[in-house]
């Protein structure tokens, strides 16, 4: 859980028989926000932020360059991304320490790096994770405080979450994100006439009355339901701001070109050809909503955890080689499950290569974005909790240093979620529990 | 484990002086005190949100089922075995709101629509193109009581007509004002949310009548209460035992019993996992999106039939040989199906394999690879849904490098390898949980296809139990038909899902004394039902955990 130094309040409880520090409801934070300069002026370019998972790792040996620093020499996994190399820091070393919980294979790795707690099974998740609370803090003043994808189309496939277990319900096709970003509700920011109807004023002022039966409802509930009815309170309130931005003139958005059709209806799949398309899609769409001033937040999963991909007329997905397929002994590694990781990166590639296309003004979207890529593992076959694999992309308005390699052998994974946090402006003084808190950012790559 | 329960906050010092405060704070807040003098003594003990089906149920139940509802709604979500229990502990996602305030829209465009109106709002406006408070007034209080599960306080119910009135001035039409107000109310707390609301009486909690109605209703109907359900509660009779007899006789009596046993099972045995189902269609060029949905269908047409139709003992389900048929189950199982509904009722030959829902394609499926059938996924799947055991996850380290390989003959069945697999000594302590129950369903593949080889050599179907020994699915079926576990597993789910929240102490010495009162008659589904709907501790919720911090906003409300 995050300290916020300025506006903590230090209360302590006993929840579910584990120290929770209770930081101040989401909603009170929100009330408070400092996004909304940009939509009231549309001077500032704003820094946006996103995640990119992949399931199942790398091979540590073939990943990991031997220099750190600028001049790392490029090594074979890393190949597939050697294009934007100039765009990206590379994190290497960098472990999930449990605190002698066991490692629950595919689950402890990627929470623990997201959360800062280490999480006995995947219903055991008491804290926000660190994107939700860069959303939180620099998500506001456009319609999506965050979006949620999962490419490969699972409802479960998703790393984010605003705390007490409420884990992000993400999109599973494109026509699904395109119909909630450019379907009903969306309006051009460049469309040359403005004017909200009287049904958006009046919902507007419905929902912003939803508030008042808040504290009442409050006083009568325990703890659990408190934190409910917070986050339902919350998503009003996420409401109320879409409503309350038709109603202003939007700022103009000069490098948004709303797409001129719906992607085609499709079934969601796990055959890493459907999913490499979806993703793509999706990633077109994401970066439409970022130039329309959408979305400042964005949360992409190409493939789950225990990665579900596969290849037509293989039974086996890409988790199951990583247990079954034999090293071997030319090469070294797992020829299969190693094409599915590489498969998986030339996503990760095809995001990086969009955004760095996208101009606005004199920059790329890409310099005006931090990525933050993970898996829930290094090398799969043991469910490894050492050397996870964390690239972070995009300048955040040239806050974030890229073209490094940071090696920090043992040291908390969390240590880069907090830097990440740190280049999105975001005040937070600590982050983690037990062994995965952190207070020191990676200053080397803050600029 | 050191919680705080509201039992210590309540405790001799404190509690008239912090309830008369409360109550003053929500009066002033309120501009009310009338509407308070129903509700200010309870306490929200659980909010259990809707889920999709119920809040489908609902608005079909209130107003017709052709009103149509295209948004797809916030997943139900799993916990501790049951969406039951999951929806108790979720929230409303931001992108879950947007799905609900479509949907609210949707629904109340119809409801005030030229073709529904005079139907469903059940009084004129003086004016149409006016506000009209009183017409409002009786719309709100009669669709906000069925909405909200109970009758709406002054406040609120002024909140909607003021709602409405502001709309129809501004769009000069009542029915449009009506229509935003519906919207607004399809989007509060108190309908998207079962508001449980509990007194404190000394020893422990207990449930107000409307909270008691609601209890009653979604656990037989999976629906809200209706017109005499409300009436019970409103007239106290559901505190007498006589009236809470006489209503869960008539609920159960009720032709919608049926739909309330169908949510039960599509909980208790995860069927909705079928309609996101995947398999390879090079592999299994049978399967298809439909044959899933299908196999969703016949598994639960044949628990209804076995349990409702024949009122056998639940354990029945696991060897019937009566089953059900459509077109495409038709073409799996090599039986024609010509009837021109699409669903056909078969019996089995005695001695077939298939007979009993374990061997039907829908939990074969469900518990296979995309590609493969797993016995190591049915045995645990077995174990979990159906006997309420659960297994634990394998190792970080475990070397599967034997598992999957079939290329080598000697590896050719699923058992071949899994028994080579289990040399090693941290995997055959789970998997002998496991594989013994999966192994005897090894004659379907991962789509549920008959097959008497699996890579040319033939099937060992040798399974056990509990140290019981069987061969095959049949044998397994003979098996759970009188495993004691599998019919404490049901106790224990029902129980469940209507408290929506897993037993405590005090609910499974209940759970335990349910099961000795049925183990020599049989266990009839609709019999247990009865007695958990009439045991006190079914409305008798824990103590809820509250934090410091709250305990510091309660005591800052006092200072």
């Amino acid at each position: 859980m995050t300290r916020d130094i300025t506006r903590r309040r230090l209360l302590r409880s006993t929840f579910k028989g584990a120290a929770v520090s209770l930081s101040m409801p989401l909603l009170d934070i929100l009330l408070n926000d400092n996004g909304k300069a940009f939509a009231d002026t549309g001077l500032e370019i704003p820094v946006r932020f996103g995640t990119w998972h992949w399931g199942c790792g790398m091979n540590p040996d073939r990943w990991v360059p031997e220099s750190t620093g600028a001049n790392w020499e490029m090594t074979p996994e890393l190949e597939v991304l050697a294009a934007y190399r100039q765009h990206f820091s590379l994190f290497s070393g960098y472990t999930a320490p449990l605190d002698g919980r066991a490692n629950e294979p595919h689950i402890s790795a990627v929470w623990s790096l997201r959360t800062g707690y280490a999480p006995t099974n995947k219903e055991d998740l008491p804290d926000p994770s660190f994107d939700a609370l860069i959303a939180r803090a620099v998500g506001g003043g456009v319609r999506f405080r965050s979006l949620d994808m999962a490419a490969t189309g699972g409802h479960t496939d998703s790393y984010s979450s605003a705390g007490a277990g409420a884990v992000a319900v993400p999109e599973l096709t494109p026509l699904s994100l395109y119909t909630r970003l450019f379907g009903p509700g969306f309006r051009d920011p460049n469309s040359a006439t403005f004017e909200p109807g009287p049904d958006i004023i009046l919902r507007h002022s419905v929902l912003s009355a939803f508030g008042d039966e808040r504290a009442a409802l409050m006083r009568q509930v325990g703890a659990a339901d408190r934190q409910k009815l917070d986050a339902y309170f919350t998503s009003v309130r996420e409401m109320e701001n879409q409503l309350a931005l038709q109603l202003k003139e939007p700022a103009p958005a000069l490098a948004c070109t709303v797409p001129s059709g719906a992607p085609a209806e499709s079934r969601p799949s796990t055959d890493i050809e459907v999913v490499t398309e979806s993703h793509k899609l999706m990633v077109d769409l994401t970066v439409m909503a970022l130039l329309c001033h959408q979305t400042k937040v964005f949360n992409m999963v190409f493939s789950p955890s225990a990665s579900t991909l596969r290849k037509p007329g293989s039974a086996d997905t890409h988790h199951i080689l990583t247990h079954q397929e034999a090293v071997d002994a030319n090469l070294g590694y797992q020829p299969e499950s190693t094409w599915f990781a590489q498969k998986s990166l030339e996503g990760f590639a095809y995001l990086m290569k969009q955004l760095a296309a996208a101009k606005e003004g004199d920059s790329t979207l890409l310099d005006n974005t931090l990525v933050y890529a993970h898996s829930d593992t290094s090398f799969a076959k043991m469910h490894s909790l050492d050397e996870l694999p964390v690239i972070i992309a995009g300048r955040a308005g040239g806050r974030f240093k890229t073209g490094l390699h940071i090696r920090e052998e043992g040291a908390p994974v969390t240590k880069t979620a907090l830097t990440a946090m740190h280049a999105m402006n975001v005040r937070a003084g600590s982050f983690g529990k037990g062994s995965l808190e952190v207070s020191q950012s990676i200053s080397d790559v803050l600029a | 484990m050191a919680t705080f329960k509201i039992l210590e906050c309540k405790s001799a010092t404190t509690p008239r002086a912090w309830f008369a405060y409360l109550l003053l704070v929500v009066v002033v807040f309120l501009g009310n005190q009338a509407a308070m003098a129903s509700t200010g003594h309870d306490d929200i003990v659980s909010l259990r949100r809707l889920t999709q089906e119920q809040y489908r149920q609902t608005i079909a139940d209130i107003f017709g089922d052709d009103i149509e509802i295209s948004a797809r709604l916030e997943p139900d979500p799993r916990r501790e075995g049951l969406i039951a229990i999951g929806t108790a502990q979720a929230s409303v996602s931001a992108s879950g709101f947007e799905q609900y305030d479509a949907a609210a829209r949707q629904i109340a465009e119809q409801v005030t629509d030229l073709a529904h109106r005079e139907l469903l709002i059940g009084c004129k406006p003086v004016n149409t193109q006016a506000a009209d408070d009183r017409c409002a007034r009786t719309f709100f209080s009669r669709a906000g009581r069925f909405l909200y599960r109970r009758a709406l306080n002054e406040a609120e119910l002024e909140r909607f007509v003021g709602i409405a009135r502001k709309g129809a001035k501004v769009g000069k039409d009542f029915y449009w004002g009506l229509s935003l107000s519906l919207s607004a109310m399809l989007e509060t707390a108190p309908f998207l949310f079962r508001v449980e609301r509990a007194t404190w009486q000394g020893d422990g909690y207990r449930l107000d009548d409307y909270s008691t109605a609601s209890r009653i209703s979604f656990l037989i109907w999976n629906a809200p209460p209706d017109e005499a359900l409300l009436s019970a509660a409103e007239n106290g009779s559901l505190r007498t035992d006589n009236g809470l007899h006489r209503e869960i006789d008539r609920l159960l009596a009720s032709p919608r019993y049926e739909k309330g046993v169908r949510a039960f099972f599509n909980d208790m045995l995860a069927l909705d996992d079928l309609l996101a189902l995947q398999k390879d269609p090079t592999i299994y060029p049978r399967y298809s999106a439909k044959l899933a949905s299908d196999a969703r269908e016949q598994t639960l047409r044949t628990i209804v039939d076995t349990l409702l139709r024949r009122d056998q003992d639940y354990r029945a389900v696991f060897t019937t040989r009566h089953t059900f048929f459509s077109r495409a189950l038709g073409f799996l199982y090599s039986e024609p199906v010509t009837s021109p509904s699409g669903w056909e009722a078969r019996e089995l030959a005695a001695g077939d394999p298939r007979a009993g829902i374990l061997a039907q394609p829908a939990f074969l499926m469900a518990h296979s690879h995309p590609g493969r059938s797993s016995p190591t996924l049915r045995g645990k799947a077995l174990r979990e849904l159906i006997l309420c055991q659960s297994v634990p996850a394998p190792p970080p380290n475990v070397d599967f490098a034997l598992v999957q390989n079939v290329s080598d003959p000697n590896f050719a069945t699923a058992r071949q390898r899994l028994t080579a697999h289990n040399t090693e000594p941290m995997c055959v302590a789970c998997h002998k949980l496991m594989d013994p129950l999966g192994l005897p369903l090894e004659s379907f593949d991962g789509a549920a296809g008959m097959r008497m080889t699996e890579n040319g050599a033939e099937i060992d179907l040798s399974g056990s139990l509990h140290n019981q020994s069987f061969i095959g699915a049949a044998g397994l079926g003979a098996t759970l038909a009188k495993d004691g576990a599998a019919a404490s597993c049901l106790i224990n789910r029902l129980y469940s899902y209507g408290a929506g929240r897993a037993p405590e102490q005090q609910d499974s010495e209940r759970i335990d004394a349910i099961y000795e009162q049925y183990a020599e008659r049989g266990f009839n589904l609709t019999k247990l039902l009865r007695t958990i709907a009439l045991s006190r501790e079914f409305y008798s919720p824990p103590p809820v955990e509250i934090s410091a911090d709250q305990v510091a906003i309660q005591q800052g409300d006092k200072s």
